[in-house]
This record gives C-alpha cells, structure tokens and sequence, in this order.
C-alpha cells in the first residue's frame, strides 16, 4: 500500500520586506490523495504553491494548519516511507554516484554487503549500472537526476515524491526520462506524486492532475490515457492526449476564481 | 587523407598561439623570484650593510649558519613550539566552527569570542600568558595556538554558513540524524573553506612563532634575527626570516597537495583552467 493524503492543508509565509511584515498565504486549505501505485501531477504557473504542498508532504516544511497521512497515519516531518526527488537531482558532490545510493540506504539502517548490492541493484534499474563509481560532476544531467531517482527508490518508499524532477534537463533527455520513469513505476508500482510546470508533460505521465492557483485548488482532472503507455510519442498523437492537454491549457489560462472539481 | 593534414595543421596553429599558457607555473615564479633577487642584489649593494643587506650577503651568513650548526638546531627549536600550537589550533578550530556555524544557540553564545578573539592584540598580551605558562615550551605553543585558531574557526563557520540548503535538506528527507548531518553533509561541503582557514592561519602561526621568541625565553629562529640585529649583522639577521618564508611556502604547498586528496572533487568541480 502507498496512499498519500493532504487533508485541509494551509500555509502561511511571512515575508520581511524592507520594514514591514507581509504575510504570504501560500497554500489555502488544500486537499487531495494519490492513491496506492497512482501518479498524480500536480501542476500550475510558478508561486501557485505546488512545490510547497510536496514539501509538505514531505515534512521538509510544516503546515501552519491541516494534516499530511500516508496509508491514513498522520506524519509529521520527514520518514522513509516518503522518497524525495529534488529539482537539480542534489547529490553530495563528494560521493560516487553508488555511495550516493546508499547513502539513503545507510540512514534506513542498512548495513554490510546487503548496503552495496542493494544500491547497485537500483543504479540497474535506473540504466546507470556501469556509471556508478562516478562522482555527480562526471555524470550529465539526466544521468545526476536518474541517480537522484535511484536514491530515492532503493530505500523502498511508499510514495515518490518528485519536484520538477526534470525541468532542468533538455527537452530530449526530458522525454526519455519521463518514459523510463512511467517503465519504472510499472516495475515497481510507486505512488507518485509529481510536481511540474510543463503541460505535456503533467498529462502523459499522470493518471490524475491537480491544477492549482493562488494556493487553491483549482481543478482534478483524470487523465484518460491508458497503462501502459508505451511510447510517449505515440501517446502524444491520440485524441485522449490533445483533449486533455487542451483542457488543462484552458484551465491554466482561464481568469482567476472559476474552479471546479470533477 | 587532405582532412587529416588540415586538422593537423590547425593543432598546430593552436600549439603556436597557445605558448604562453604553455609556460609552466613553476617557471613563471621562478622567473620573478630571479628577476627580483637580481634587481634586490643590484641596488642592496650600494646601501650601508648595517641598514640592508643582499642576497649574496645573505647566503653566506646563511652558510656560516648551517655549517656552525646554528640554523637548524634553532629551526627545531622554533619548529616544536609550532607544530603543537598549530595542530592544536586546527583541532580545536575546526570542531568550534562548526558547531558555531551549525547551532543558532552555540553562535550566539561563542561567536562573539571568536570574532573578538581574531582581532585580539596578542603582543599585548603575551606578558600576561607568560605569568600564566612561564617563559618555555607552553607559553610558545599558547601564542602560536592563539594567533591561528581563529582564522580556522572563522572560516569554518563561514563555509558552514555557505553550505546549500538543498544539501542539507538531502540529509533532513532521508531522516538523518542531526550529527550524521553535521558530519556527513555539513563536514565535507565546508572542506574548501576550512582548508582556506588552514592557510591563511600558517602566515599568523610563522609570525605568532617570532613574537613568542622575542618576548618569551629568546630562543630559536626569533633569537638570531634578536642577537644578529643587536650587533648590526644584518646579513645573518635575514637568514631565518628568508627561512620562515620559505618554510611558510612550503606549508602552503603542502596543505595544497593535503588538500586535493582529502576533497579531490572540489578541484575537479572548480577546474584548473585560469588565463
């Protein structure tokens, strides 16, 4: 099981600008669950409080009110039933790209042989088997952001959390990071919830998007592709891709205050 | 087979207009330390040797010095006394600014020492640590400890202060415990900056060193440049400030090369590549 849960979130920033105290609401009163082995996109322009809400989920930020539960256990702060993938993958400079691995495995407890091949295990999966012993300014930038997957993987997580995970890559690499991580989830089954700004790509990976604006909540959609997906360049050339697409460029551009939830 | 020429040729045009960068390093300085001795010599001739002296002059009070012995016995005497405070220093530094930089309550309790204690007038004080430690080997090491600890201590906790959020978020998401943050995240990503804070303490260890010997028990180094400047032998009263010198190159060099093994990345990172 993997099901995450926001339930009745807010936040609230305050800002010092120059002499005076703004308070910024980031996040009013969100909610929504990525069901077990689903993907869930969550998309909206920047500063509508998408990253916000997985930071939360997360526990690398808390919320000034409502809960976060993971199979329906209210968490607080960061645990390794969650698995986070950061923007610009974040690998410690100093490790090989395997040392990174397992050092997410290491803060699970893992130790001796089981540490190693546990960690090369899901350097494979990610295709990164013979790069292994490099350090991450050897490695491009979607080979840093598959090791940050793996990482996040190899502790065997109940969700994935990912937050714009390939924004900072070119578009080509993009597109085959996106296929292996939809191979990747039909391997392992994670829940997923994906934090990303790129219309494409929030409906050819997701099963469910979530819109959001000004910290709300604007629509969830379903996205009716179906599983697999195969090829994502077929995929882009259905009718089911373009609707979607459509709809959610629709939902994105449309004034502000008209939501609905379907 | 026409392609293989022209791609050699233009290597070579890339060679030719490419000799100045071809010029090794150690050359360039040795170049400028030559030049500047000639000129050092050239004109140090004409002035009184009492108020200068010249390289030649130098070499060979610095001959004298070795074959009587004299100039090592008193570079090991100079070298114990710095070796312990120094170490101390990094010891002690490290460890402090880490935790200063790393803990709100630690900062607000101690940084304040440390920022005071870097522009302490030490010479000053130094007749009062020797009613503390007396006039030997402790009283030495206390003022060599004294002058480089915290350069080290401020620029750890400057490094620390620099280290990326995201890094340590890394460490917060994989639920690491605070000191396996401190050690494993903080610890290597401040590495630079504590290395930088190891050599710039070497020149204030080298002078801290003198100070000591001056106005403690005269001894070592300190005491032939003391009893050479007191009879007007300029010439020999150079000879341990050359050798401090170099010696203090030679540290640097040293801590460079320590450096690039215990954080290769870094180098690799930063590239070597400069005009």
């Amino acid at each position: 099981m993997g099901e995450v849960s926001l339930i009745d979130v807010s936040k609230r920033f305050v800002l010092q600008v120059g002499n005076e105290t703004q308070t910024v609401q980031a996040l009013s009163r969100v909610s929504f669950t990525v069901r077990d082995s689903e993907i869930v996109s969550l998309i909206g322009p920047s500063g509508c409080g998408k990253t916000t809400a997985l930071r939360i989920a997360m526990g690398l930020e808390l919320a000034s009110s409502g809960r976060v539960t993971v199979d329906g256990r209210e968490v607080k702060g960061c645990g390794h039933d969650r698995g986070m993938v950061f923007q610009h993958a974040e690998l410690l400079p100093w490790l090989t790209a395997i040392e990174n691995v397992m050092f997410g495995l290491e803060m699970k407890g893992m130790r001796g042989a089981e540490l190693r091949s546990t960690a090369e295990r899901y350097l494979d999966l990610v295709g990164l088997g013979a790069s292994k012993n490099r350090r991450p300014h050897q490695l491009s930038g979607g080979m840093q952001q598959r090791v940050g997957i793996a990482r996040a993987l190899a502790i065997d997580p109940k969700v994935l959390l990912m937050d714009e995970p390939f924004g900072a890559l070119d578009a080509q690499t993009r597109e085959t990071m996106q296929e292996e991580l939809l191979q990747i989830h039909g391997r392992t089954g994670k829940t997923i919830l994906f934090v990303t700004h790129d219309l494409d790509e929030a409906v050819l990976i997701a099963d469910r998007i979530v819109i959001m604006r000004e910290g709300r909540i604007q629509e969830i959609l379903h996205v009716p592709l179906p599983r697999p997906r195969g090829d994502l360049g077929v995929a882009r050339g259905t009718r089911e891709f373009a609707e979607t697409r459509y709809h959610v460029w629709k939902a994105l551009h449309a004034a502000p205050g008209t939501s609905s939830v379907h | 087979m026409t392609e293989l020429v022209d791609s050699k040729a233009e290597t070579q045009e890339r060679d030719a207009s490419g000799v100045r960068r071809g010029v090794p390093r150690w050359a360039i300085t040795l170049a400028s330390v030559g030049v500047l001795t000639l000129l050092w010599e050239w004109f140090g001739r004409d002035i009184n040797p009492v108020f200068g002296s010249y390289p030649s002059a130098i070499a060979a009070a610095f001959w004298d010095l070795i074959q009587s012995g004299k100039l090592q016995a008193a570079t090991l005497e100079s070298l114990q006394p710095f070796a312990v405070g120094y170490a101390l220093a990094i010891l002690l530094g490290v460890p402090l600014g880490l935790v200063i930089g790393r803990y709100r309550v630690v900062q607000a309790a101690l940084g304040i020492y440390v920022t005071a204690g870097y522009a302490m007038p030490l010479v000053a004080l130094v007749p009062l640590l020797v009613l503390w430690l007396g006039l030997g080997f402790a009283v030495k090491a206390a003022v060599v400890f004294l002058m480089s600890v915290f350069p080290i201590c401020i620029n750890t906790w400057l490094g620390v202060a620099a280290v990326p959020k995201s890094l340590i978020e890394v460490g917060k998401s994989f639920v690491a415990p605070n000191t396996v943050i401190l050690r494993r995240i903080i610890l290597p990503a401040t590495l630079p900056y504590i290395m930088a804070g190891i050599r710039l303490a070497v020149g204030r260890a080298v002078v801290a060193m003198v100070i000591a010997e001056f106005f403690t028990t005269i001894s070592g180094l300190g005491a032939i440049i003391i009893n050479s400047a007191n009879n007007f032998d300029t010439a020999t009263m150079f000879v341990p400030i050359v050798v401090l010198m170099i010696m203090a190159i030679g540290l640097n060099g040293l801590i460079g090369v320590i450096e690039r093994k215990v954080a290769p990345w870094q180098a690799e990172i930063a590239g070597r590549d400069r005009e």
